[in-house]
């Protein structure tokens, strides 16, 4: 493999853009995994579908957004190492 | 042999549909044995024995001689294939078996579990998976390794991995034990041995190359098998066949009738004790057993090895979302398995007269998985009946039933009155799920002894023949003892994986997010996050588990400490937490140790630094990777 051609000044700025959206999607992450959860006696009020809501989202609801995050963070990232002519393939 | 490697590896898709398509075929012909009356027991050999057999064959097909394909199958694993083969190394009898189970019997509690072996993914996705591909070397211990200044960290690192892995595959040859027995009548220590030799048949020739492969074959079995007794359930119910929708209604009709019998503790009520009262306490072990479960994805080794084997960073990465993928399509359907099991029961057994009863309570009975216990002498025929006394009115009350968690999954294609090759079916889908777990846990442990203490740390001089015989016969030992201790023990299989994220949590998560993410973190930093989070954990682990009384008396200084009859023991309960999530002491305790040890020893050397900034970036080369040797 040849090797990477960043300056430390590139080096930084591909770091802070990977660093960033790594701190979005673990905020998305908390949300999702424990935030929404504390409503859950209140949402499970609302039925869709006949779901109690709270309960649809422990069960089903946030597991979609897990799998979207994990898809969104693979894009993103190879979004930004193209930007940097950094991807490994 | 390359040129069929290369073969394979181009006709992937090809060869895995033609499988797959045999699998089904199979299927349909022991459903026309079936029609011609050959007995259910000749029907449970013929899928146990084809499954492993189909397994060994793989292994035996994808022997090696090569260090890199026995450690990391030669890393030519496109990232759909790894994450299939994640997704099997990751459900294991806990998820097959036990979680439809916990979640019949605890509702929405059950509901960490599913959430809490999900969400993990996004961290492993976002925080480590592509720098650890990117380092590029065989083991986790590898990264602390080089990360850490050498073998003290790597010995450390070792030591929890051993101790979380193989906690970890007691439970899954329980698990592979408990479904030998059944569908071949073998007692449960023979089946243990029995099993034994299924996982080791995979894994002995050709290490992490056949148990890929070997798992890819093992997923598309199991989830075959998991789904299509839900699926029909769903059709007879509510004549829809997608039960991940429609469990709705069996929501809203398990409501109705737990009004009519007057259950306290309403099935998705959320955060509730037994009398249905919002309890915080229920509220706090709810998040803490999934932080636990999510922290501890992020940390087993036997899946984070799984991210080492993609050809490149940015298949590492697209590998974690298709193993979540694979893994989400089992856990968005088990509260689906666990609704409609539960309505079937509310409806077409409760309340019954006992003549009246469908068959499959009296074929489950006798087994001892289900128990109708309206007359005292009901414990002649149901074993779950001991204890229990009921009123003798001719009637089966809730009060009167019982169902065994394992039964749950098991059970279900009879309550839905499928053929027996359903049954069939979900055995040969559970023991997949076992034995794929079970291999990648295998694999780890020997690993890690084989290469990172006896390569790396006894004999750096040995060749490579030497290296894989030694490995090979650490596997098979540290299998046997795995099936000796899961064969005399016999436990709890949920309860010992639990305590396997914890304690994987607790000791090795904070050094790999800091290793890659906080560059100021020297040896000494690693050196103590692990001794902190790992000595800790196990400390409360092991006290509060076997010394409860000594805890109230001696750390109630701590706060709230109650004591708690379960297993058999007095557990201590530290601020009402239930000690399958012990980790919660121990990774903020990991983190703080770090930085404190971090921000007082001196930095990371510039060599370390520059290592640190080229496994951050995906192209190029790993810079100086023995700098701290």
């Amino acid at each position: 493999m040849a090797e990477s051609k960043l300056t430390a000044q590139q080096q930084a700025a591909y770091w802070e853009k990977t660093r960033g959206l790594m701190l979005v999607i673990l905020a998305a992450w908390f949300v999702f995994s424990f935030l929404i959860h504390f409503w859950a006696p209140q949402l499970n009020t609302i039925r869709i579908l006949g779901f109690p809501l709270g309960y649809y989202m422990a069960a089903q609801g946030s597991l979609i957004a897990f799998v979207l995050m994990c898809v969104w963070n693979a894009r993103a990232q190879n979004r930004i190492d193209r930007e940097f002519g950094v991807q490994d393939e | 042999m390359a040129a069929i490697q290369g073969g394979f590896l181009a006709n992937l898709g090809r060869v895995y549909a033609i499988y797959t398509g045999a699998f089904v075929g199979f299927t349909i012909f022991i459903g026309i044995l079936e029609l011609f009356g050959v007995p259910n027991r000749i029907l449970g050999y013929l899928f146990i024995f084809l499954t492993l057999g189909v397994y060994a064959l793989i292994g035996w097909l994808a022997r090696t001689a090569e260090v890199n394909e026995y450690y990391v199958a030669g890393r030519v694993v496109p990232a759909f294939y790894n994450g299939m083969a994640t997704g099997a190394d990751w459900m294991s009898a806990a998820s097959f078996i036990g979680m439809a189970g916990s979640l019949y019997f605890g509702g929405y509690g059950g509901l960490a579990f599913v959430l809490g072996w999900t969400g993990g993914y996004v961290l492993v996705s976002i925080l480590m998976a592509p720098y650890l591909r990117k380092f590029g070397q065989f083991t986790v211990p590898d990264f602390f390794s080089a990360r850490y200044g050498g073998n003290l960290a790597r010995g450390l690192a070792v030591i929890v991995l051993i101790t979380a892995s193989f906690t970890y595959v007691v439970a899954q040859i329980v698990g592979v034990g408990i479904i030998t027995a059944r569908f071949l009548d073998i007692g449960f220590q023979v089946a243990c041995f029995v099993g034994l030799i299924g996982i080791l048949l995979c894994s002995m020739l050709g290490g992490m190359k056949a148990v890929t492969w070997t798992q890819v074959a093992q997923y598309i079995i199991l989830i075959i098998a998991y789904l299509i007794p839900v699926v029909v359930l769903s059709a007879k119910v509510t004549g829809v066949p997608i039960p991940q929708i429609m469990y709705g209604q069996a929501l809203e009709k398990i409501e109705a009738f737990e009004k009519t019998f007057g259950v306290a503790q309403p099935y998705a009520s959320a955060f509730t004790d037994a009398r249905g009262n919002y309890s915080p306490t229920a509220m706090w072990n709810f998040f803490a057993l999934i932080l636990c479960l999510m922290v501890g994805t992020a940390s087993l080794p036997h899946i984070l090895m799984r991210y080492f084997t993609t050809p490149s960073v940015k298949q590492a990465r697209d590998s974690v979302a298709w193993s979540l993928f694979f893994i989400f399509l089992l856990y968005f359907t088990a509260p689906a398995y666990a609704a409609f099991a539960k309505l079937e029961v509310y409806q077409n057994v409760i309340g019954q007269p006992i003549a009246k009863l469908p068959a499959w309570v009296a074929s489950w009975g006798s087994i001892g998985l289900v128990g109708a216990c309206d007359t005292a002498q009901a414990a002649v025929n149901f074993a779950l009946c001991k204890g229990v006394t009921g009123n003798g009115d001719g009637i089966l009350q809730l009060s009167e039933f019982r169902l065994h968690t394992d039964a749950v999954v098991l059970a279900t294609p009879e309550i839905a009155g499928l053929p027996y090759v359903i049954s069939g079916l979900v055995a040969a889908g559970g023991l997949a799920a076992a034995l794929s777990t079970a291999d990648g846990l295998l694999l780890a442990i020997a690993n890690a002894l084989s290469h990172d203490i006896y390569y790396k740390m006894i004999d750096p001089n040995a060749d490579t023949k030497r290296r894989l015989i030694i490995s090979r016969v650490l596997l098979a030992l540290v299998a046997v003892v795995a099936a000796y201790v899961a064969g005399t023990l016999g436990a709890d299989i949920l309860f010992l994986v639990s305590w396997a994220f914890s304690i994987a949590a607790a000791g090795l998560f904070a050094g790999l997010v800091l290793g890659i993410w906080w560059k100021r973190a020297g040896d000494a930093a690693g050196v103590w996050g692990i001794v902190v989070g790992f000595g800790l954990c196990m400390f409360f682990l092991i006290t509060t588990e076997f010394y409860g009384p000594w805890v109230k008396a001696n750390l109630s200084w701590l706060g709230d400490i109650n004591i708690v009859k379960i297993r058999g023991r007095d557990v201590a309960y530290i601020w009402g937490i239930n000690n399958i999530s012990v980790g919660i002491f121990g990774i903020p305790a990991a983190f703080l140790a770090m930085l404190v040890a971090g921000w007082v020893s001196k930095p990371a050397s510039a060599e370390m630094q520059d290592f640190i900034d080229s496994i951050r970036i995906p192209a190029g080369s790993v810079r100086n990777a023995e700098a701290a040797h």
